[in-house]
């Protein structure tokens, strides 16, 4: 088998369960309505998207893998190589440069040593600039693995945060 | 502690920006302290009794003519018209009109869609609404729906509001469990079923038939228009799309009356509306006030211009809407007539203020730098524009610029206007345009003086 052939993985029953729950919304001949769902499933629990991912979620969904490929490529969240345990994504669209949000990328990337879009050599964290996260009234603002939403990130505070989570990897 | 918690206790010292009682009259925001959420909270504020009268299911007597109780779909549309009610997304498109769109004979499945997409920068308003108080737009939706004769229905909410999508989930099990979704609503004939969907970032997808796009499983490129929804939307049956916000007017304008709710604005601007003000004053956060509403007052709301500060500029509609100079601003209403006539336009009632120590260079640089990032790539004058828009300001950021490249900014935003699928592109070249009217000696300062002057 070559490096680049893509091979399907197994979905776990629970996995299943979760991906059933999405597509009982959608009438039974438009189960592809659930691809965004299930995909971001499978990063939750997995940390990201792999090719072989998108091939078992296009065969429980009965659609092609390349239409599947087109959706991790085409929205900004899905991740299709591995990242840090923690992805922080950092608005700094206008409101947000405006309320210091560069500012506090700025300050994540001397904190962790490393540039945006990099990831920490110890494997925890993953710093990226995101586009509007939809809460400008609360800049600085932070999306920690695409659900949790922290605001009003004052340098103080994401060191108490950043630090917090190496304690708890007992990486402090 | 593990991980959960310490985000957690990040997410708990937030202050939500709607929690205050710097509002005006209303009627979305209304009675919120953060922990009220749930259905028996929203019907202690008289939830949920819009959609009792309209089912005939509050206790008031039959139609004395008719003999029948509660409203007709007519009487449902008429009421939303009368009240001047438009769409709170960004079109400002007449919510009523839009209702009476839909086919009433269509054999089919209709769908009903409401756009949670809210990703336009500086908006933030949905957010507090799905967050705080999710039960009134599943109401404001079952009443479309039963005015429309629609049966199944999907919220499509913004993929980085997680937590909200979460929350919305959770009010559509209550309502299930109440009778308030699903088979014989309240008892009545209606039938009414309505999903979440999220999003996975994409700007784009606010775009009606983007998201349409993306509801069906696929990328989110916009789709010609016409046919426009109402007659080939969603898995190609007529749709109707209309933003939370909207959705949300609908309760107090059935329980009001559309004349009450016309009465609380300004004539062709009903009701209240959320202002979502960032940038530089004292208090940012979303303000619910009257249409129609002096500017001067909703920055007083927000806590004046950041201390020390004067007042430079305001986009007064989302990053997409043209930047207006402060002395124009302060003489502005806050409803879509004043705000276009002054030459902007109100948009999604995101209002970006900016002050005297701003540079407007780049602020515009950052603009297009996003529209860069999210354009589809479908049409070439928005996918190639907006990179040239890109490169161009940030030369002339960067002060490299020849004056040949203000020129060339300037046709190329001329280029992609009107000349797209999708208002994508126009969104790009507005404030491009924009900045550079009202703020051409900031441009042409930072162009290379020994330059020769042509290219």
């Amino acid at each position: 088998m070559s490096a680049d052939a893509v091979t399907t993985m197994t979905l776990s029953d629970a996995t299943q369960a979760r991906f059933a729950r999405e597509v009982v919304k959608y009438p039974a001949d438009q189960k592809q309505s659930a691809v965004m769902a299930c995909l971001s499933i499978v990063q939750q629990e997995q940390g990201h998207v792999s090719r072989a991912a998108e091939q078992a979620v296009a065969d429980y969904l009965g659609m092609p893998a390349i239409a599947v490929y087109e959706i991790t490529t085409f929205y900004n969240m899905y991740n299709q190589r591995p990242v840090g345990k923690f992805k922080l994504n950092v608005c700094t669209n206008l409101p947000c440069q405006l309320r210091d949000g560069q500012k506090a990328l700025h300050y994540l990337e001397r904190k962790l040593g490393i540039a945006m879009g990099g990831t920490t050599a110890d494997g925890l964290f993953t710093l990226q600039q995101s586009e509007c996260l939809g809460a400008c009234a609360d800049s600085p603002v932070m999306l920690v693995n695409d659900r949790h939403m922290c605001s009003f990130m004052s340098d103080d505070k994401l060191d108490q945060l950043i630090d917090g989570l190496k304690a708890t990897e007992g990486k402090a | 502690m593990n991980a959960d918690q310490i985000i957690a206790q990040f997410r708990a010292t937030g202050v939500q920006s709607c929690f205050h009682d710097r509002h005006i009259n209303p009627q979305i925001y209304a009675g919120l302290n953060g922990s009220n959420w749930s259905l028996k909270d929203y019907e202690a504020r008289g939830g949920y009794q819009a959609l009792r009268k309209v089912l005939g299911k509050d206790g008031a007597p039959p139609d004395a003519e008719t003999g029948v109780a509660g409203l007709t779909r007519d009487q449902v549309i008429a009421t939303v018209k009368e009240s001047a009610l438009r769409g709170r997304g960004g079109a400002g498109f007449p919510t009523g009109l839009k209702w009476s769109f839909m086919p009433r004979q269509f054999p089919g499945q209709k769908y009903l869609v409401c756009n949670s997409d809210e990703g336009e920068p500086g908006t933030c308003k949905d957010r507090d609404i799905l967050m705080h108080n999710p039960h009134i737009v599943i109401e404001g939706m079952v009443i479309a729906a039963y005015a429309m004769g629609i049966s199944v229905g999907y919220n499509y909410i913004h993929g980085e509001i997680f937590e909200e999508y979460e929350r919305f989930e959770a009010a559509l099990e209550e309502a299930r469990a109440a009778g308030y979704l699903g088979d014989a609503v309240l008892g009545s004939e209606f039938n009414f079923e309505l999903h979440a969907f999220h999003g996975f970032g994409a700007y784009i997808c606010g775009e009606e038939t983007a998201l349409l796009e993306s509801l069906e499983g696929k990328k989110g490129q916009p789709r010609f228009k016409p046919p426009f929804p109402a007659s080939f939307g969603l898995y190609g049956k007529p749709t109707t799309i209309n933003n939370t916000e909207t959705f949300a007017a609908v309760p107090w304008i059935i329980r009001n009356g559309g004349q009450a709710y016309l009465e609380c604005g300004k004539p062709n601007n009903g009701g209240t509306k959320i202002y979502s003000v960032s940038g530089d004053v004292n208090l940012p956060g979303n303000y619910e006030v009257p249409m129609g509403t002096p500017f001067a007052k909703l920055l007083e709301l927000a806590g004046g211009v950041r201390t020390g500060r004067t007042l430079k500029a305001v986009i007064p509609g989302g990053s997409s809407a043209p930047v207006l100079p402060a002395h124009i601003m302060m003489d502005v209403t806050m409803d879509y007539d004043s705000i276009a006539k002054a030459g902007s336009m109100l948009g999604s009632g995101a209002v970006i203020v900016m002050d005297d120590s701003r540079c407007m260079v780049e602020s515009l640089k950052r603009l297009s730098y996003f529209y860069m990032h999210e354009s589809c790539g479908q049409c070439t004058p928005c996918r190639e524009g907006t990179g040239w828009l890109w490169r161009l300001v940030d030369k002339i950021q960067r002060g490299v610029a020849t004056p040949a490249d203000m020129a060339l900014l300037d046709n190329v935003a001329e280029n992609i206007m009107g000349r797209t699928i999708c208002a994508l592109g126009d969104a790009a070249a507005m404030p491009v345009r924009a900045m550079i009217k009202h703020f051409r000696p900031e441009f042409e300062a930072m162009i290379k003086s020994d330059a020769p002057t042509a290219a």
